[in-house]
């Protein structure tokens, strides 16, 4: 327990520590949350479809706890370089303990990252249905957090430099978000949209914030809790497997 | 307290390591030396659990280091080649997680790191980042972390590298008088011969694979002829420059280097 423990401290000391690079992380979401937010929004409310503000913020939250929680798992290959991880894949502890303590704390981070979007959005003029929706909207914040730790996880055991980050980030995490309905509606897609979307592991968690903070759903919330919890426990499994096979 | 015998390691086609046997007592500071590429590091990855040997034995402290694997970890301390420090915690956030992952128990664990880093003079810094300290002061830091748990034995993989000679100096006394005090069994590569002779209590000359020679330094000056012994290890290795045949790790190290400000 307390080398978990330990470990989740660690990546909460960095993200504590790094008051800039807190900020520069919440500019992007902020962008598409006021340009995209307030751009689309006379088109969208044309359309029929009610403020796009409204719409759109659960999405962006989702879309924040998305990118930290996998850059967090992806900072394995900073420990890779800098050298650190060796310290703790020689030590007489399991691997497991090591993978589950990284990544614990990087989902924490992603969860507090997500806190603080969902404090901008307020500022910016979202409304939740009501006030105890927040609470229940952080249960789907929590599970998209471990979900995407767990798959960076994976990820950062996997790819060994810089061309490989790059290569996630554009043909992995960037279409999660956008094929993940957080900007647009599910509904009356064309078919080949919507199973791809229906394939996105992200779709369920901005669908149960949707619902959660807003009362609008695409599916309803036994299907995305089971779904999310699901897709928690493969990545999870995928991690300890992958980062029990690094090799120093 | 290592014991090592017919010890083989071969990757693919290339036997990095051939039939090598040794012996190092408990105590003792024993020097590995040899030219890049000789099979140094190699072996001591398959001392220290990190890599499975081909074929031979491997005691540490009477355990197999891949059976026991845990037990034996809790019997070394290593400090590597490259640094494997955080840098983005301080000093004494480095001992700290460290006593964690040894299982060192609280109490113990705070008075050895006070002990450890007053004995290696970084106290005054130990709530600074890292990331701020020289060269010398993260060394310093590794092998202060490396005898936190109380290891039995002490790999060193060339601690001294691109330090200056006062850092360097200063390094071996300390691990000299915890040799001494703490009766640690010393296990270390090095390129510096003087260094090598100066600490060491024995010597092993390993190249292309196998050992060519073991002894004392006097012994293995006697044995070659030579009155020093950058003497006696060129005499035993021959002059020609050696290429190492990197692995696909030594190009990770590389990048990382490239990397590292």
């Amino acid at each position: 327990m307390s080398v978990i423990y330990i470990l989740w401290l660690r990546e909460m000391k960095r993200y504590l520590r790094s008051r800039v690079q807190i900020v520069v992380s919440l500019g992007q979401p902020l962008l598409y949350l006021l340009a995209l937010g307030f751009g689309f929004g006379p088109v969208f409310a044309k359309a029929g479809g009610g403020s796009y503000l409204q719409f759109m913020a659960p999405g962006v939250v989702g879309m924040t706890v998305l990118f930290s929680s996998v850059f967090s798992g992806i900072a394995i290959l900073w420990d890779r370089q800098f050298g650190f991880l060796k310290e703790t894949l020689v030590a007489p502890v399991s691997r497991f303990q090591i993978m589950l303590g990284r990544t614990l704390g990087g989902a924490t981070v992603a969860i507090l990252q997500g806190a603080l979007f969902l404090v901008l959005s307020l500022l910016a003029g979202f409304r939740p249905t009501h006030w105890f929706a927040i609470p229940f909207a952080f249960a789907f914040v929590a599970l998209i957090a471990i979900v995407f730790a767990a798959l960076g996880t994976t990820i950062g055991s996997v790819i060994k430099d810089m061309q490989g980050f790059q290569l996630i980030m554009n043909f992995l995490v960037m279409p999660i978000f956008f094929l993940s309905g957080a900007l647009y509606p599910l509904a009356n897609l064309h078919v080949v949209m919507r199973v791809i979307t229906h394939l996105d592991p992200l779709t369920y968690g901005v669908d149960g914030l949707r619902g959660a903070l807003t009362g609008v759903w695409q599916f309803n919330l036994q299907m995305d809790v089971v779904i999310l919890a699901l897709l928690a426990t493969v990545f999870l499994s995928a991690g300890a497997y992958m980062f029990s096979k690094i090799e120093i | 307290m290592i014991r090592v015998d017919k010890l083989e390691k071969t990757f693919g086609t290339f036997q990095a390591v051939k039939a090598i046997s040794f012996e190092v007592q408990a105590g003792e500071i024993f020097a590995f030396l040899g030219p890049n590429g000789a099979g140094k590091t190699t072996t001591i990855k398959m001392l220290t659990t990190l890599l499975h040997p081909t074929s031979g034995v491997i005691e540490l402290d009477g355990l197999n280091p891949m059976k026991a694997q845990h037990e034996v970890r809790k019997r070394f301390g290593i400090v590597f080649q490259d640094p494997s420090l955080d840098q983005e915690q301080t000093a004494k956030e480095n001992m700290e997680l460290h006593g964690v992952l040894y299982h060192v128990p609280r109490r113990v664990r705070t008075e050895r790191i006070e002990y450890l880093l007053k004995l290696f003079e970084l106290w005054e810094r130990r709530d600074d980042l890292v990331k701020q300290f020289s060269g010398g002061m993260r060394r310093r830091l590794e092998i202060a972390r490396s005898f936190l748990h109380t290891p039995k034995i002490l790999f060193l993989d060339e601690p001294t590298l691109g330090l200056d000679p006062q850092s360097r100096n200063q390094l071996w006394t300390h691990v000299k008088r915890l040799n001494e005090t703490e009766g640690t069994t010393v296990f270390l590569t090095t390129h510096y011969m003087d260094e090598a002779e100066r600490v060491a209590h024995r010597i092993a000359i390993i190249d292309h694979g196998q050992i060519v020679a073991q002894g004392t330094a006097a012994e293995l000056k006697l044995q070659t002829q030579s009155d020093s012994l950058e003497g006696a290890f060129l005499a035993l290795t021959g002059s020609s420059i050696r290429d190492e045949s990197a692995t696909s790790a030594d190009q990770m190290r590389q990048f990382a280097k490239m990397w590292r400000r």
